[in-house]
């Protein structure tokens, strides 16, 4: 009996299912609602993404999904858009209960979705990347067949693209606009757009949001997933906030301000207590002269940059990605070649020197991809927290690793850190996003280095742990590093920066000082516009 | 979580050692019932089959050396094997790279003009810096011309093989062999000493199961074996680090391809006593060994255990061979059979199962 | 001998030599183009040569061997597919383990087969009108085996059908960047699965080749690991259908050009020319730095939900 019981309940709930299928919920049958999700619950292995999440969305609005990273925004977003199934819950469109499996059922029910890692073949052209999987397209000669409809669209919504183009050429606002002519092609109604703004200039996002004022007179539903508090009361009709997988309120957003919504965010008041001492500028750390460099790609990535950084300040380099800022970090922290131009730390000349010589010297690199460089992920906790000391004492002596220091380092960084881990033997894969990047700290930092190089410190973790990692970095700026920090939040620039320097397109468009320039200044200089040149 | 039916089950991100082990035996289990179906498909009882299995080789004396024979060179290719697959190298040269051991330790036997006890240490050295050559060669061209390691170390298996019978026709064909494409007996001093009525070189077996525990202790406690492991698993990580890849890479394959040199060493000093046909030096060791180390996950010392169990196989392939008039590539069928049903359990490992059970969820089954 | 004769006759031996290469490294591009690596090619090329020397033999007709092998090579391919794809494992083993199991599996239903010498082997044909070309004619278009001129409109055919079709971009896509494909509404899965058996119906044919028409009889072992030197061709070929018809001749010609110093090498040099050739090849690309060229999920297995 105790067998056959689950096989029982099993099929008795794929009754019940279908009961609910012939009766559909009042509350879907309202006449302008276009979307329904009710009770949505999502499990990952140790985490709830979704509890019980019940989302509303109405024909013609901008409705903002807003929370804090890994709120479960994104993956509410993808259970709509079929990439993943909820565990339970139920969706409506138009007042009829739907089931969606895959993309291609969100599709079929014109539902699109520009995702905020952008799904384009990079070395395919717009137009292939438009006609992939689309219905109807010819089998001959697809590419050719959406040029036209592109070119409309375009001009209809304001959305500039050349077809012939390949992905790889596009700027990253170039490539959304892809992504939302992928969708209109396809006939979306309702359009999900995942952090749209994160890779924009401040100009380029002025630009989306007329674009998505376009479609919400043309009739379309706009969700627009965000963690920024501006876009929301800029952009929206209305707000859900979601915070822990739950929803917290659905709001009109005339009806609230900003410190509430942070509030309901977060969970708690909202206070950034970042305390900036005046220091003291020391001696320079690094100086980069006339600095070329190809990027993978064999184009020029770098083209002539100059900067310096000293002791005590922190230089801030802002931009949107994929100007450079990348190329830059590789070049100076050994892990590219410099084709052109000097590289000095402390004085010492370590133009194209090896990584290991570099880091050696005192220089101390927060990686931009994390899990990918920051960590061996199959690898302890331990042997992690050593990587690019392993050759030195105390953890080697001659050709043995000394495993009782390795541990004794292991327990002191974890605890000074506060990593939050079972143990220094757990594999690092284990850990969560914040405490991985704790461990990257805890790591470059405790060698107490001249100069570090962070690029994008606190980019995808949750408030406590970006406040934490700001801390950290003010504090080693305190004791005296020179600290290089690479950032698309201008908001974090702002606040951390002693000089912010803007990047476009491997070259410096200007420097300026956080308490005199304006957003606008800045984000003029990040779409190009050259500026107080210094020297 | 997934729900198939009453079946539930649910990711985990780290799989442990009783479910590596229990997982393992699972796959040699499906791989002995697939077999049984060839068997009978071949028309021999399958239950017939196992039983002469068993009993002619781990039910006598005999059998057992046979087995140990068989395991010698698969030890040592196989723990080779081992370090390279942790630096994720694709060594598939290990079958080469004995028979370059086997062709510089019957150079020293028969034409270096040293004898007497320096002799068959000096065929160790010189078989395993031929092995370590032949392996360098392809850590060379992966580094510096990005040439696929698989195809490289794969096709210099074919080259070793056919420069072994290139001096067997030609110049170091024995004149005392009657026109048979050997090379001359080696001379007394150039044999290895023998377990009492068996085959078993017991000096290269040592030697193998040293050579499984230095690795392991390189793997876990040094510093090259630290930065293997860096390498393997995360090669953008080892490049953050500053970790030289040419560096890693040479070391990898040097040991290697020296340890499968060895096992060449021990196959004409210990057992032929002179260089023949390539594929009666080895009968496809180097290429099984690379079950042997995917079976063993990593560790050297597992290796040991792995190497035994596929000494069996080669000895069942001889019974079955004589008793069961079944050819030999029977052996390559199974093998082929370990590897799939291997990594298809490989999947398992990173699921728990339980069944649905009213109100509670789940519970928990097989090695959760 | 002319210089005229001696072309013709290095162009005719490389396109012989050259057919089983051709159809295996097609079937390979698509594989990989999909985003997976089949290292069982040479698996599948000798159970297609055995099945089809079989059923040739047994049937007389060696067209319906070609089949036989075509079926065989696409079923073994399934297998890979399987493992590969739907249990995601690694790629490179489970490719090793379908060609340890195929030259297995194959030795051991082949020994009743051994020595026999094909009754009724592959026609060769010419093709008219064409063949009077001077010297390209005679070279190219007379007294080939059917499967070289099928293997060489083939490769338009799929260089076509990968470039300009609908399913040319799907086939891409998932190589490049299976997630991107997933959103689209691409059944990823489904996309590999075919390609990989195509690429292992193709395989199949190229060992059918061997058997039934290059030599034609089966021994044992018989592909040689030509398997392994289209799997460099593929490399070589940067994936691409027309540049393998290139790179199979030239592969083909350096072969031949091998035979002709048989007068001062003797014959186990020559014999390891093509694997020599084929680290050369490769050695060669990675200086072109074709490997930029490689589909970008190459190896990869797709999981939803990761990036």
């Amino acid at each position: 009996m105790t067998v056959y019981l689950p096989v029982l309940l099993y099929y008795a709930n794929i009754m019940a299912e279908k009961r609910t299928d012939a009766h559909p919920d009042s509350l879907a049958s309202h006449q302008n609602v276009a979307l329904l999700m009710r009770d949505i619950t999502k499990v990952f292995p140790g985490v709830v993404a979704n509890d019980k999440v019940t989302f509303e969305l109405k024909v013609g609005e901008v409705h903002a999904l807003l929370g804090e990273n890994g709120a479960g925004k994104t993956t509410l977003m993808n259970i709509l858009y079929g990439l993943y199934q909820a565990d339970s819950g139920e969706i409506y469109l138009y007042g009829k209960r739907v089931r969606i499996r895959s993309p291609r059922d969100a599709i079929r029910h014109r539902i699109g979705m520009v995702h905020q890692h952008f799904k384009l073949v990079p070395r395919h052209t717009v137009a292939e990347n438009v006609v992939l999987g689309l219905d109807g397209a010819p089998f001959l000669a697809p590419a050719r067949a959406v040029e036209d409809e592109i070119l409309q669209l375009g001009e209809r919504y304001g959305l500039k693209v050349d077809p012939k183009a390949y992905i790889w050429q596009l700027s990253a606002g170039e490539q959304q606009r892809v992504e939302i002519i992928k969708a209109l092609v396809r006939g979306a109604d309702i359009l999900i757009l995942d952090e749209p703004t994160s890779v924009l200039t401040p100009q380029e996002v002025e630009e989306l949001f007329k674009i998505l004022a376009r479609m919400r007179e043309e009739g379309h539903s706009v969700i627009f997933i965000t963690h920024k508090l501006d876009e929301v009361m800029e952009v929206s009709d209305r707000v859900t906030v979601m915070r822990r997988g739950k929803v917290v309120a659905t709001l009109s957003t005339a009806d609230v301000n900003k410190p509430t919504l942070a509030k309901m965010m977060v969970g708690r008041e909202v206070v950034f207590r970042l305390k900036k001492v005046a220091c003291e500028r020391g001696q320079e750390a690094l100086v980069v002269e006339d600095l070329w460099a190809l990027s993978d790609r064999g184009l020029p990535a770098l083209k002539g940059i100059s900067f310096s950084v000293c002791r005590g300040e922190i230089l801030g380099i802002a931009g949107v990605a994929g100007n450079g800022q990348k190329e830059l970090v590789e070049v100076i922290t050994g892990l590219r070649r410099a084709t052109r131009g000097k590289v000095f730390v402390l004085g010492d000349e370590v133009t194209n020197e090896n990584p290991r010589r570099i880091a050696d010297k005192g220089v101390a690199h927060i990686p931009e991809e994390r899990l990918k460089r920051g960590i061996v992920p199959e690898m302890s906790v331990a042997e992690n927290l050593i990587l690019k000391r392993h050759h030195r004492s105390p953890f080697c002596h001659g050709f043995f690793l000394n495993l009782r220091a390795v541990k004794r380092f292991a327990h002191h960084a974890i605890e000074e850190y506060a990593i939050m881990t079972p143990g220094p033997d757990t594999p690092a894969k284990l850990l969560s996003g914040g405490n991985i990047q704790r461990l990257i700290l805890a790591r470059e930092l405790s060698g107490e280095p001249a100069l570090v190089i962070a690029a994008h410190p606190t980019y995808g973790l949750d408030v406590g742990a970006t406040e934490q990692i700001r801390q950290i970095l003010l504090e080693q700026r305190r004791r005296g590093a020179a600290i290089l920090l690479i950032s698309e939040d201008l908001e974090e620039l702002m606040s951390l920066a002693d000089r912010i320097a803007v990047i476009f397109e491997g070259e410096i468009m200007g420097e300026v000082s956080p308490e005199a320039a304006t957003l606008e200044e800045i984000g003029l200089m990040m779409a190009g516009e050259k500026r107080r040149v210094r020297r | 979580m997934k729900r198939l039916g009453p079946f539930v089950f649910e990711r985990r991100l780290a799989p442990t050692r009783t479910a590596i082990l229990g997982y393992s035996l699972l796959a040699i289990l499906a791989a002995l019932v697939v077999m049984s179906f060839i068997f009978w498909a071949y028309g021999v009882s399958p239950i017939k089959a196992y039983t002469v299995i068993g009993r002619t080789t781990l039910g006598s004396r005999f059998g057992l050396m046979e087995i140990l024979r068989r395991t010698i060179p698969l030890l040592l290719c196989g723990v080779g094997l081992v370090i390279a697959f942790r630096a994720k190298f694709w060594n598939i040269g290990a079958e080469g790279q004995l028979l370059a051991g086997a062709v510089a330790a019957t150079w020293v036997a028969l034409f270096s003009g040293v004898s007497g006890p320096v002799k068959l240490p000096l065929m160790f050295v010189f078989g395993f810096a031929a092995g370590a050559l032949w392996g360098i060669i392809p850590a060379l061209l992966k580094v510096k011309l990005q040439v696929n390691d698989v195809i490289s170390t794969l096709m210099m298996n074919y080259i070793m093989a056919y420069f072994v019978k290139w001096l067997i026709y030609g110049p170091w064909r024995g004149p005392t062999m009657r026109g048979f494409a050997y090379t001359d007996l080696f001379p007394r001093d150039a044999w290895l000493p023998l377990i009492r009525y068996s085959k078993v070189h017991w000096p290269t077996l040592l030697v193998g199961l040293v050579a499984a525990m230095l690795v392991a202790l390189i793997l876990s406690r040094t510093r090259l074996g630290y930065e293997i492991r860096v390498v393997g698993d995360s090669p953008d990580a080892a490049h953050y680090a500053g970790i030289s890849f040419l560096g890693v890479s040479l070391w990898v394959m040097l040991l290697s391809g020296g340890l499968a040199g060895l096992a060449g060493v021990g196959e004409v000093a210990g057992i032929h006593h002179r260089l023949l046909e390539p594929d009666h030096v080895s009968l496809g060791y180097g290429y099984t060994a690379i079950i042997v180390a995917w079976l063993a996950r990593g560790s050297p010392l597992a290796a040991i255990i792995t190497s035994l169990l596929f000494g069996l196989i080669f000895a069942a392939g001889d019974e079955i061979k004589v008793t069961l008039q079944m050819p030999f590539q029977i052996t390559g069928v199974f093998n082929g059979l370990i590897l799939f049903f291997l990594i298809g359990v490989e999947v398992l490992l990173y699921w728990k199962v339980g069944l649905v059970r009213k109100g509670k969820g789940w519970v928990g089954k097989a090695g959760s | 001998m002319g210089w005229e004769s001696w072309i013709i006759d290095t162009l005719k031996r490389a396109l012989a030599y050259g057919t089983p290469l051709l159809w295996g490294t097609l079937g390979e591009i698509y594989a990989e183009r999909a985003g997976v690596v089949n290292l069982g090619v040479e698996g599948m090329m000798i159970l297609g040569a055995l099945s089809a020397f079989a059923v040739a033999q047994s049937t007389g007709n060696p067209w319906l061997g070609i089949l036989a092998a075509s079926v065989v090579g696409g079923f073994a391919a399934l297998i890979h597919a399987f493992f590969s794809v739907t249990l995601r494992a690694n790629q490179y083993v489970s490719g090793l383990a379908l060609t340890i199991f195929g030259l297995g599996l194959s030795g051991l239903l082949g020994t009743s087969w051994v020595g026999i010498s094909l009754k009724n082997p592959l026609p060769k044909a010419t093709i008219p009108g064409l063949e009077r070309i001077p010297i390209l004619g005679e070279a190219l278009f007379r007294d080939h085996s059917y499967l070289t001129y099928i293997g060489i409109v083939l490769a338009v055919v799929l260089w076509f059908v990968l470039y300009k079709t609908r399913w040319g971009i799907a086939i891409r896509s998932v190589g490049e960047s299976p997630s991107t494909a997933d959103a689209m509404g691409i059944d990823v899965f489904a996309v590999q699965y075919l390609c990989v058996i195509f690429g292992g119906i193709l395989a199949g044919v190229a060992g059918g080749f061997l058997s039934v028409e290059y030599r034609p009889a089966w021994t044992e072992g018989m592909t040689a690991g030509m398997g392994w030197i289209v799997i460099a061709l593929t490399i070589f070929a940067a994936w691409d259908p027309l540049q393998a018809v290139g790179g199979v001749v030239l592969f083909g010609a350096l072969y031949h050009l091998a035979y002709r110093l048989q007068a001062w090498f003797p014959p186990e040099f020559l014999k390891l020319m093509p694997y020599a050739f084929a680290i050369l090849v490769l050695a060669v690309a990675g200086l072109r730095k074709v490997k930029r060229g490689a589909p970008a999920s190459l190896g990869v297995p797709y999981v939803r939900g990761q990036r």
